[in-house]
């Protein structure tokens, strides 16, 4: 009960945000960030009751029970649909991630917003909502309805509180994101009707369907929808190319939440869904996957390189990260899984605070050229003694949670195929050269704009933000242990049951 | 006893990592004479603790190892915060620490008028940090913790200067240069914790000895990696580019990261994990090439360039690539002997060339010095000890250093003396360029008049470092149990040893000769084509830089503009392409005209019927 407590609460809390600027325009972002977090509140008070022991036993991905949170509610009986949320310590990771960002998305579009604030903090809310959702829901049919919550809002936030482009971009968006998850829904209904001609019962919950015993002409194709609803949202190579729009796009706080959550539910749904429910379908798509993977981490590193748009640099510095993440899991042992989740926190983490950066430089200087920035450090130094410590961060500087990320892939990935972690590691040098050249194209060099000495420096709540997120990546860089320790039981658990190992032919060094 | 003996080992890279840390979030608001102190007060406390753990160590001969905490675990993958002190990891803490005290020391009164004071000494203090993290790590993740922290601490005190672009991309060719060759040994860290399921140091060395022959292939590949990333951390061919440039950061910072200490991080690396390389002689020996290679390179480079801390930054690649082909001789105790005595008298010169220039109102051509022996007394001693002890000139530090790797080299069959006389020949050159430095620079006629004299805070360290420079090559280094015990005493022939005594000597003489004696005039020979064209070539640096921006650079800007606007998306756009063409053919034939739905309907009935009948038929 206390999973869909949490649910409803940021629904609900969207709704009264929404009513309130009826009452005053500074009301709806004090509720939206009331609402958060007293979320977060509830949730980590729900969690710290549970038994400490129970976090580190491996849940048994087919058995609900032995979840740390297990909550099911009859829906739709006659085509075996239910309400049916679950927790371990990966969704509740994510949940935490999810809720810790909205916190920090809600300040960082505290000043920025002057139209609809209350629709604005609404639909902020419900992605949120969304989002939780999606990594709650164990019923496949629930899961893809939470899959759809998170994205309409979220087009909304692009389409209304956009930027110059806003129509095609949020347009771009939905599309990729139906498309595929129409695909996604297809693969779903294919799944579920299967399991009614084996068992004689319709049912869409997860643990049913992950115990499905059944040889299927359909389920390479079915493994293939959901692949592609997941690597859309990821998004991998070749399927990002709505993701630099978007972002460019979107408002800051839009930036943030797409950036630091909703990517995840891409890697997340692959984590959860799509290999464990097809495992051998998906050992034998491996070499693909990772060599998407593989190519999204050079081409992504190379595109932010060519980028004069500082979102654009960000959004696809994100590709080039994302692509870890999609070669991390598939190389499907702990190591790797272990970066790959890792990569989801840090890169989370450090990419929203990039963006928040790109929001405030276009607060105060109204380009997002860097052409039209250089400079900026002798006016605001603060500001950039963040980006530089963001920058460094996502190159992959050791002692910051981005290294242990890649270091964990790469590692384990090289186990499964070195020719392949020699062409990732390229993006350890490419990914210094895009950083390196933001730092360098913004806050280095000669001033060129004119205003400079009327720019303001980060004030105290905009600091307060950037060193709460500093400390997460310092700490997750030289302590990830107690990270490691949460999701540890779910990647064994998973790995216990699918002990299986990519196919490559002859591919060893 | 022994917990304050571990209390004084973490403090060591702690004192100044917390004192960055303060400086940094300071933001300036601390005035000067603090962070003064703090800067090189924390680097002298560290200094303080390296001398209480060396008198410990010298006592019981015991390797300190303390455990911090478990940095990750996943697996058996369980790397430490965790540090192994032997006597190779204090001999390095020595040169750090100490080396650094003096350039932090000398920094407080060379930095004093900039206006980023506290960013100066944050950064230093986070580079000393970093550099000792890197030596003392027990496991090769630490190290490479370390490893790019002093790598980004280079790319921020190099751009230190961030105003003028050209420091900018000086201090961005910097870190991606090395970064290719991090790139390469962080692969080799992957292969290393692959085959032998630890990346612990010592683990690892026993365990290759178990597991591996001489002969086998993966450790020639495993040790290849980390020469890959030995080079490029110490400006070896063929990513020594980056270290001429280098020289954009403040002299200080030159004569801290990028002589006495981060370079030399590649050579550390080797010695550490010498155990890999022996079972490796391939790579070992390439070591042994890269190294001469690049001291004669280096050297004919310093030749013909006339920025003094250019010259100067070619020397120290040139004396790096003597402590390589120590390493590839396995001559490891003479590698790391001539590593601190360059720390000693390369930093002297470094600082003593800052004092040139500070002096000189920012003057970095040697042409337009000149005379300045008698006007800056105490600079003009310094760089003739530093020069004297670069060039090897006898008992000097950097006499015994270099004698013992070229005697070393000559012992080593086959190639050996190949080897010895490509030393040999570096040693000449060295002692030519030094001292046509000190020639030009400090004799002759007064060019430009210093306006102002070094304090004591500037001419203490540099005093202090004459004094080493001298006595350096008296010290008896901790490293025996490190590196298999190799015979002090070499077994060659007298003639060998006086000639490698008596080059030095020579090349001082034709130095003296050619610039200031004035005796023999090589202007004919300069000036012809040929001379012409062999100074640019060395001026340029071999064409390296020109071939790299061609090769790489332009491959990968010409790369980045052309897929500028997103190859991929021409699908998707394609996709809406066909949409909208069907759209335009199906909107056509809604004309709204009552004739053409009609006869469409009739059209289509006549193809329905045909279908029916064909299909009945």
């Amino acid at each position: 009960m206390s999973l869909a407590i949490l649910i409803i609460l940021l629904l609900a809390g969207g709704v009264v945000a929404w009513q309130a600027e009826r009452f005053n325009r500074d009301l709806p972002r004090w509720i939206s960030l009331a609402a958060i977090a007293l979320a977060l509140l509830y949730f980590l008070n729900t969690v710290s009751g549970l038994h400490p022991d129970s976090f580190s036993l491996s849940p048994n991905p087919t058995e609900a029970s032995s979840w740390l949170i297990h909550y099911q509610l009859d829906w739709i009986p006659r085509f075996g649909i239910r309400f049916e949320l679950a927790m371990d310590g990966l969704s509740l990771l994510l949940i935490i991630l999810t809720l810790v960002l909205g916190l920090i998305a809600v300040a960082s579009s505290w000043d920025e917003i002057s139209f609809k604030p209350g629709l604005f903090q609404a639909n902020l809310l419900w992605t949120l909502a969304g989002v939780v959702g999606v990594f709650l829901a164990l019923d496949l049919f629930l899961f893809f309805l939470f899959w759809e919550v998170m994205l309409i809002p979220m087009y909304c936030l692009i389409a209304i509180w956009g930027h110059e482009d806003k129509a095609y971009a949020s347009m771009k968006f939905f599309i990729f994101t139906q498309v595929s998850g129409l695909l996604m829904l297809l693969s779903i209904m294919v799944l579920a009707w299967q399991g009614n001609v084996v068992n004689g019962q319709y049912s869409f919950s997860y643990f049913d369907l992950l115990s499905l015993q059944f040889e299927s002409r359909y389920s390479f194709w079915m493994m293939l929808g959901f692949f592609l609803a997941f690597t859309v949202k990821l998004p991998g190579f070749p399927f990002h190319t709505w993701l630099p729009d978007a972002h460019t796009q979107a408002p800051t706080a839009g930036s943030v939440l797409l950036a630091g959550i909703l990517l995840k539910t891409g890697a997340y749904g692959l984590l959860r869904f799509c290999i464990p429910l097809f495992p051998e379908e998906s050992m034998q798509f491996a070499p693909i996957a990772m060599t998407l993977g593989a190519a999204g981490v050079v081409y992504g590193a190379i595109l932010a390189f060519a980028q004069i748009d500082f979102k654009r640099l960000v959004a696809y510095s994100s590709v080039s990260h994302m692509g870890f993440v999609l070669l991390g899991l598939y190389a499907w042992n702990s190591l790797a899984i272990q970066g790959a989740i890792m990569q989801m926190v840090a890169h989370g983490v450090s990419t929203a605070a990039l963006f928040m950066l790109a929001g405030a430089l276009q607060h105060r200087l109204h380009t997002r050229d860097m052409n039209q920035m250089g400079g900026l450090w002798q006016a605001m130094p603060r500001m950039g003694a963040c980006a530089l410590f963001f920058a460094v961060a996502s190159l992959g500087l050791p002692g910051l949670g981005n290294f242990v990320a890649e270091f964990l892939t790469l590692v384990g990935l090289f186990k499964v195929n070195p020719w392949m972690t020699a062409i990732a590691a390229l993006g350890l040098i490419t990914g210094a050269i895009y950083s390196l050249w933001l730092i360098q194209k913004t806050f280095q060099g000669e001033h060129l704009h004119q205003q400079q000495n009327t720019l303001k420096d980060f004030g105290q709540r905009e600091m307060i933000t950037m060193a709460a997120m500093m400390v997460v990546l310092i700490w997750l860089g030289l302590y990830p242990q107690p990270v490691l320790d949460l999701t540890q039981p779910v990647v064994d658990g998973l790995q216990s049951m699918f002990p299986l190992e990519p196919i490559f032919h002859g591919a060893s060094l | 006893m022994a917990s304050n003996s571990l209390m004084a080992l973490w403090l060591i890279p702690a004192l100044p990592l917390f004192s960055a840390a303060i400086l940094l979030v300071s933001t300036g608001r601390m005035p000067k004479p603090i962070v003064s102190v703090m800067g090189a007060g924390s680097v002298g406390l560290s200094a303080l603790c390296v001398v209480a753990i060396a008198q410990k160590f010298l006592t019981d001969g015991k390797v300190i190892e303390l455990t911090l905490w478990t940095w990750m675990a996943v697996g058996d993958f369980t790397p430490g915060i965790a540090f192994y002190v032997d006597g190779l990891t204090i001999v390095m803490m020595s040169v750090i620490t100490g080396v650094g005290f003096l350039i932090h020391l000398y920094s407080t009164e060379f930095m004093a008028e900039d206006e980023s004071f506290c960013r100066y000494f944050a950064y230093m203090n986070l580079f000393v940090a970093m550099m000792l993290l890197l030596v003392m790590a027990d496991n090769l993740l630490l190290l490479y913790l370390g490893w790019e922290g002093v790598g980004v601490c280079s790319y921020l005190l190099v751009g230190f200067w961030h105003q003028d672009a050209n420091n900018g991309k000086a201090a961005r060719k910097a870190f991606v240069v090395t970064r290719v060759g991090d790139t390469a040994m962080a692969l080799g860290l992957f292969l290393l914790f692959t085959e032998l399921g630890t990346l612990n140091i010592q683990q690892l060395l026993s365990n290759a000895g178990q597991e591996w022959q001489v002969g086998d292939l993966i450790p020639v590949i495993a040790t290849a990696l980390l020469l890959g990333g030995a080079v490029g951390k110490s400006a070896q061919i063929p990513l020594h580019t980056w270290l001429p440039d280098a020289m954009a950061g403040p002299t200080p910072v030159s004569a801290l990261i990028h002589a006495a200490t981060m370079v030399t991080a590649g050579v550390y690396l080797i010695a550490r994990t010498h155990g890999l390389f022996l079972l490796a002689p391939e790579t070992l020996q390439a070591v042994a090439w890269v190294g001469v290679l690049t001291l004669l390179l280096a050297a004919f480079t310093a030749l013909a360039q006339h920025d003094i801390k250019r010259i100067l930054a070619y020397s120290t690649i040139s004396q790096i690539g003597y402590m390589f082909l120590a390493l590839g001789v396995s001559a490891f105790s003479s590698g790391i002997f001539h590593l601190m005595t360059h720390a000693f008298f390369k930093a002297l010169l470094f600082l003593a060339a800052g004092a040139v220039i500070h002096c000189l109102h920012h003057e970095h051509n040697i042409f337009r010095m000149g005379g300045l022996r008698t006007r800056l007394p105490v600079v003009f001693w310094s760089f003739l000890i530093g020069s004297a002890a670069l060039a090897a000139l006898p008992f000097t530090s950097g006499f015994y250093s270099k004698d013992a790797i070229l005697l070393s080299a000559w012992e080593l069959p086959e190639i050996g003396p190949w080897l010895w006389a490509g030393g040999l020949l570096g040693a000449l050159l060295t002692s030519i360029y030094s001292f046509r430095l000190v020639f030009i620079v400090f004799f002759g006629e007064a060019k430009t008049k210093p306006d102002k004299q070094p304090g004591w805070k500037m001419a203490g360290p540099l005093i202090l470092l004459c004094g080493l420079s001298i006595i350096g090559g008296w010290f008896v280094l901790p490293l025996t149990h490190v590196f298999p015990t190799a015979s002090d005493h070499h077994n060659v022939a007298h003639s060998i040893e006086i000639i490698s005594i008596a080059t030095p000597v020579i090349g001082v003489l034709i130095a003296y000769l050619l610039f200031l004696g004035r005796q023999i005039s090589i202007a004919n020979l300069v000036e012809s084509n040929v001379g012409q064209a062999l100074k640019n070539f060395w001026f340029s640096g071999w064409r390296f830089d020109d071939l790299y921006h061609a090769v790489f650079v332009r491959t990968y800007t010409g790369l980045a503009h052309w897929w500028r606007h997103e190859p991929v998306d021409s699908i998707y756009n394609a996709i809406i392409s066909i949409n909208q063409w069907l759209h335009r053919i199906f909107s056509a034939t809604q004309s709204g005209q009552l004739r053409w739905y009609a006869s469409s309907m009739v059209l289509g009935l006549i193809v329905l019927i045909a279908l029916v009948l064909r299909h009945s038929s």
